[in-house]
Order: structure tokens, then C-alpha cells, then sequence
């Protein structure tokens, strides 16, 4: 459902990722992992249209279209969601009305009735009790005032919402605890199905006790270096991710 | 004297003749006094600390008529500016004349004043007399001597103590703008509230679009000790009109007022706020929101002046500007020798939708006590792209997702706002208003 082939990315004059190859099939979960500044965020957010970034070559397939000539929204549209390293606050934009329009966009674009208030609130409902979210939280601005764990659970909730067909988690697991972990983890969980393809991208392999791969990808330098099942994440935990400085395509 | 001033004089002395009658010899004389102050002034210049970004040239270098009564009073459409809910009063004027077939006033105000004021100064001469003028001094502010030399009539407002309304009253100010020969209209408010007393208060001032006139409106605000006001100023005159307003309230012990001012319209605009705490443990609130494009210019002076110890006052102002447009902010706090306790909190922020657009912003704290908690902010920007692709990755386009930062960065103060009806109302005017500037944006 995803071919990357040799993409190439820069920002601000610097190249950061330096010939991806990536093939993910539906249904898969796959883990990129990798030391600070190795690239694997910026192969989150070049996925999903970030406009600092320019690719300077390679292509992406998703489900077969050229992904790199979708502006962001048409990417969000055609199923691709990027669950954000750092979610921006948004004072004076209600969470829900944000949360609705944006549903209501994607469901339009699918051929899809739109919800109306009754029918967005029976699913938000049932979707924030998965994630164990208070309902107070719906009147509030988007992510203002919320703490890191809070910002984290709102982008699972938000994927869970609009249920694409290829979540990106771009360290979704850095700064929770273990109990959030957890509750995220089992959001996540919740939605695996034979359809839905998750790319979890992330410093620590802690979270891949929780979500467990099909696939681990080690990203130094720009690369892969490195490929393997889950045992790899355990690999890392163990030695670190020095010894993989010698690029061995996998 | 300047020739642009002659106008004013003759203007002056026309009304008078017309009016001679109704008003008492100490009228007479502050309108008298006022004149003489006005002229003495003149119109200001950016030489002017007060008025260095804004230049009232486009208003001093032209003459305007002063509406005479009835002659204009003929049918004017004032259904868009209507109080969209219930209200205990609205009261319409039409170039600063009183329009009793446009107004209505509830039976359930009972003992409340809500009428004009040029009838109150002759019907209840002293009660007026009591307020009027002192609490706007005109020796500093050409614009509000040249208001209490021409004002033809206002609303005068008195809620008595330990009244509580519970539906706002609507002070309408529409303008016909006089074709040709453009008119001047100088509305004044009065607005006296008893000890204990609460109520809400909506001031509007508007304008056909395309109409070029000029608006000198003042308000002076008295609250006895422990009332509670709830204040609003809509201006949406004519992009082309001159709009100069100026606000004084001053509150008494445990007075409690929120000033909230949302200036959509004018070519040229100037709002002033001057809020008084004079009384111990009073409270002040200032919003304000304001919108320019095109080549307007927005300029908002406020000062919250704490004379008494443990006041507290919030502001925050919020501007967005497109095209051209330029945008003036200055918050003076002053705090008094016997002012300890207080506690100011000023918050300024500007949107700027094109690289043309501008703002000058300035907070000035004047502190005189040890024991006080003041802080200030201020931040210029364009929208953060970071949240324009947060809202793209949610599969809204950038246009929405511009819209909705917008509507965001302007709701942060519309919310404060208590009366939904004017946060509706305002919300729907910023969309039309915005729509070219997205655009263009895009």
C-alpha cells in the first residue's frame, strides 16, 4: 500500500533523508527506529506534505498514486494520517468544531454522508472512552493548555476519529508515561485490522512492547540500514545503535 | 484660528440658535467653554505623542454639515443593525438625532431611565447635570470638547440602585452620511448606574457602505460602589466614514465593568478608553478586536488608571490587518501612590494577512506603588504555518484552514464576550469582511 523508492529530502538547504527504499502491504505494522537527527521524523512529515521540506528525488507510492503530487489535505483525504511529534496549539479553535469540519471534509471527499451534530458526538463519544479522554476536553481550544501526555492521547483520538487507512506515529511515545503509553498503545491496537497500515516512528523500543511490529527499520544517517522482525527493536535496546555505523541494506 | 476651524464655529453658533431654549445657563456655558477649548486645540498632529501614527488630516481638511433634525430623520433602513435578541431598550438615533418611531423600550424597565438625552437635560436638568462633562474632561482631548460644544442629543441611561436588568439595552447610532455634502454628528452617552446595580450596554454606531462622514461620539460611565456593568462598543460605519470615539467610565468601591469594543469598520478610527478605578476593590476588563483592510487605519488608545488600592483590571486586544491596512495600539496603566494591591494583567496581540499590512504597538506602565503585580505582552505576526499544516494534515484546504486561524485568533476575545448574540453577529461580519482577503491570500 506504500512503495518509497530512493527518496531523497532537505530542509533549509540541508539533505536529511538520503535514498529511502520502503515497501509497507496492508495490514502491516512497521517501526522506524533510530538515533537523534538519523532522519526518521523528517521521513514522517515529508510523507505527509510538510511544506518546509523538498524532496530533491525518489517517489512515493500510496495504494498505487503518486503521493509527492498531493498537497497535504488530498494526502489526509486519500487516507494518509501523521499523528504529530509535537502538536500545535490552536487558542480559540474548539476542539470539536475542529474535529467535525475535519471529519466531515474527509467524509465528503470519500463519497460519504457528512455527520451531523448528533451522529459526531455518538462516535466521538465512544472513541474517547477508548482512550480513557474527559468529555470537558471537547469544549476546549486544540491542544492549548494541555499537557505533553494530553496533546499525544488528542492525536490518537483524532486518528481514531477520522480512521485512515495509514497512521503515521511520529514519537508519540516520547514524554508519556507508562499509563498513557499504554492507553495509546491499545488505541492503536483497537484499530489493526487486515486494512489499516501503521508507520510508528520512535527513539525507544518501549512502545513496540506495546505495538508490536511486523517490520523494524533502523534509519541512521538518512538510510536504512538495517531491516528485520521484532526482534530487532530488542537488538537496539541492547546494544544501542552504534553498532550498526557500517549502512548495511537490509 | 485655521480655516478648517471657522466651520465648527459657525456650526456652533447655528446649533445654538436652534437650541437656545431648551438647556440651562450652565449648559450653555460648558458647551460655550468647550468651544472656546476646542479651538484653541485645534485638530491634532503626529507631532503629538498621543497622536504620532495617526493623522486626522483626511477629517481637519474637509468640511462637514451638521444633520439638522427631522430633515434627515427620513426612512433610513436600520433592520441589519438591530439587537439580534431580546432587549430591555433600543434606542435609535439617526445623525445623532433621536428616532422615537425607530426605538423601543420595554415596560418592564420601570424605574430605569433609557431615553434621549437632550430631553433628560431639560427634564431632569440636575441628575444630569451632575455627570455630564465631568467625567470626560474636553481641556485635554480636542475631539471631546469639540463633542460637548455640538452634541445634539445622546442616550441618557440611568439604572437605579439595586436594579439588576436582566435584558441589555441598544444604543443605535446610524448615519446617513449626507451625499454631497457629507455630515458631522456628535452622539453623546450618559450612563449612570446605581449602587448594587447591574446591567448590560450595547453601543452601535453604523453607516451606509461607500458613505463618507464623520462620527465624534463620547460615553461617560458612572458606576456607584458594587455595580456591575457589561459594556460594548460595534462600530461598522462605512469603510469610507471617520469614526472618533472616546469611552471614560469610572467606577466607585467593589465596581465591577467590562469594556469590550469591536471596531469593524471606518476608513479613519480612533477609539479611546479611558477606565478610572476610583473606588477600593474594583474591577476593569478591556477587550477589544479589531479588523482592517484595504488602507484603513485602526488606532486604539486605552488607560486604566488604579487611584485606589486592590484593583484588578485585564485587557486584551487583538487585531487582524490585511492589504494595506495599518493598526495603532497603546495601553497606558497607571498605577497611583495609594494604589498598592493592584493587579494588571495587558495582553496585545496583531494578525497581519499581508506583507503590506502594519501595526504600532506600544504598553506604557506609569507605577507610582511598591506593591503591585503588573505584566504586559504584545506579539506581531503573520499566521504560524505550523498550524496551517496542522488543519492541511486534517484534510481541511488551506483556505478553510486560514479561515478557521483566523476566526481562532479573533474568537480568543470574541469569547470573552458574554452576550452570544454579538459574538454571532461579529463572527459574521469578520467572515464576509475576511473573504477578499483569503482570497487574495491564497
Amino acid at each position: 500500500m506504500l512503495k518509497v523508492r530512493n527518496l531523497h529530502a532537505r530542509v533549509a538547504g540541508r539533505e536529511i533523508l538520503r535514498g529511502i527504499d520502503l515497501s509497507i502491504q496492508h495490514g502491516e505494522v512497521h517501526a522506524i527506529m533510530g538515533p537523534n537527527g538519523s532522519g526518521k521524523s523528517t521521513l514522517a512529515r515529508v510523507l505527509a506534505g510538510h511544506p518546509e521540506y523538498e524532496v530533491t528525488e525518489g517517489e512515493v507510492l500510496f495504494e498505487g498514486e503518486d503521493l509527492l503530487d498531493m498537497d497535504p489535505e488530498e494526502r489526509a483525504r486519500a487516507g494518509l494520517f501523521l499523528a504529530f511529534q509535537y502538536p500545535v496549539e490552536i487558542p480559540g479553535l474548539n476542539n470539536a468544531y475542529f474535529l467535525k469540519a475535519a471529519l466531515n471534509t474527509m467524509r465528503k471527499h470519500r463519497g460519504e454522508e457528512e455527520l451531523d451534530a448528533m451522529e459526531f458526538m455518538t462516535l466521538v463519544r465512544e472513541r474517547m472512552k477508548q482512550l480513557d479522554i474527559d468529555e470537558a476536553f471537547l469544549n476546549r481550544p486544540v491542544n492549548e493548555g494541555f499537557s505533553g501526555g494530553e496533546k499525544k492521547r488528542n492525536e490518537i483520538f483524532q486518528m481514531a476519529v477520522v480512521e485512515p487507512k495509514l497512521g503515521i506515529l511520529d514519537e508519540t511515545d516520547s514524554g508519556l508515561d507508562i499509563d498513557a503509553l499504554k492507553i495509546v498503545a491499545n488505541g492503536v491496537n483497537a484499530m489493526r485490522s487486515a486494512e489499516r497500515t501503521f508507520l510508528v516512528v520512535t527513539h525507544y523500543q518501549r512502545l513496540l512492547n506495546y505495538i508490536i511490529p511486523d517490520v523494524v527499520h533502523v534509519l541512521t544517517d538518512g538510510r536504512i540500514v538495517r531491516s528485520g522482525g521484532k526482534e530487532l527493536a530488542l537488538e537496539l535496546e541492547d546494544k544501542g545503535y552504534g553498532w550498526l555505523e557500517e549502512p548495511v541494506r537490509g | 484660528m485655521a480655516p478648517s476651524l471657522e466651520q465648527y464655529k459657525t456650526e456652533f453658533e447655528s446649533a445654538q440658535r436652534r437650541r437656545r431654549t431648551a438647556e440651562s445657563a450652565q449648559q450653555t456655558r460648558m458647551r460655550e467653554d468647550a468651544l472656546s477649548r476646542f479651538l484653541e486645540l485645534g485638530f491634532p498632529t503626529t507631532r503629538q505623542e498621543e497622536w504620532r501614527f495617526t493623522s486626522v488630516a483626511p477629517i481637519a481638511s474637509q468640511s462637514f454639515t451638521l444633520a439638522a433634525p427631522a430633515v434627515d430623520a427620513g426612512p433610513v433602513d436600520v433592520t441589519p443593525f438591530r439587537f439580534r435578541d431580546v432587549c430591555a431598550a433600543e434606542l435609535v438615533f439617526v445623525d445623532g438625532h433621536f428616532a422615537p418611531a425607530l426605538s423601543t423600550r420595554s415596560a418592564l424597565l420601570g424605574c430605569v431611565r433609557a431615553g434621549s438625552l437632550a430631553a433628560a437635560v431639560s427634564a431632569h436638568a440636575s441628575e444630569v447635570e451632575t455627570h455630564l462633562g465631568r467625567v470626560a474632561p474636553f481641556d485635554r482631548s480636542p475631539f471631546v470638547a469639540l463633542n460637548t460644544a455640538l452634541f445634539a442629543d445622546g442616550a441618557y441611561l440611568h439604572i437605579p440602585a439595586h436594579t439588576v436588568l436582566e435584558h441589555p439595552i441598544h444604543v443605535l447610532f446610524v448615519s446617513t452620511g449626507g451625499g454631497a455634502a457629507p455630515l458631522q454628528s456628535h452622539p453623546r452617552v450618559l450612563a449612570v448606574l446605581g449602587d448594587n446595580s447591574q446591567a448590560s450596554i450595547v453601543e452601535s454606531y453604523a453607516g451606509p457602505g461607500g458613505a463618507r462622514y464623520f462620527t465624534n461620539v463620547v460615553t461617560e460611565i458612572v458606576l456607584g460602589q458594587n455595580a456591575v456593568l457589561d459594556h460594548y462598543k460595534l462600530q461598522q460605519e462605512s469603510a469610507d466614514a471617520f469614526h472618533i470615539g472616546t469611552v471614560y467610565l469610572k467606577g466607585a468601591r467593589s465596581a465591577t465593568c467590562a469594556s469590550h469594543s469591536v471596531s469593524l469598520g471606518g476608513a479613519l478610527v480612533r477609539n479611546d478608553v479611558v477606565a478610572v478605578l476610583g473606588g477600593e476593590g474594583g474591577g476593569c476588563t478591556l477587550n477589544g478586536l479589531y479588523l482592517a483592510d484595504g488602507q484603513r487605519l485602526v488606532d486604539n488608545h486605552t488607560t486604566i488608571d488604579h487611584v485606589m488600592p486592590h484593583c484588578g483590571s485585564r485587557e486584551i486586544y487583538k487585531g487582524i490587518l490585511a492589504d494595506r491596512a495599518r493598526g495603532v495600539f497603546n495601553g497606558k496603566i497607571i498605577v497611583r501612590p495609594d494604589a498598592q494591591k493592584t493587579d494588571a494583567k495587558q495582553t496585545n496581540r496583531a494578525l497581519l494577512l499581508s506583507e503590506d499590512a502594519q501595526v504600532n504597538s506600544k504598553p506604557e506602565l506609569e507605577i507610582f506603588a511598591n506593591d503591585v503585580k503588573c505584566t504586559h505582552g504584545a506579539a506581531v505576526g503573520q499566521l504560524d504555518e505550523d498550524a496551517v499544516f496542522y488543519l492541511r494534515s486534517r484534510g481541511l484546504d488551506r483556505s478553510e484552514a486560514r479561515r478557521l486561524l483566523i476566526h481562532a485568533f479573533a474568537g480568543d476575545v470574541l469569547n470573552r464576550m458574554p452576550l452570544e448574540s454579538i459574538r454571532i453577529g461579529v463572527e459574521e461580519i469578520l467572515q464576509r469582511q475576511l473573504a477578499h482577503a483569503l482570497d487574495a491570500a491564497a
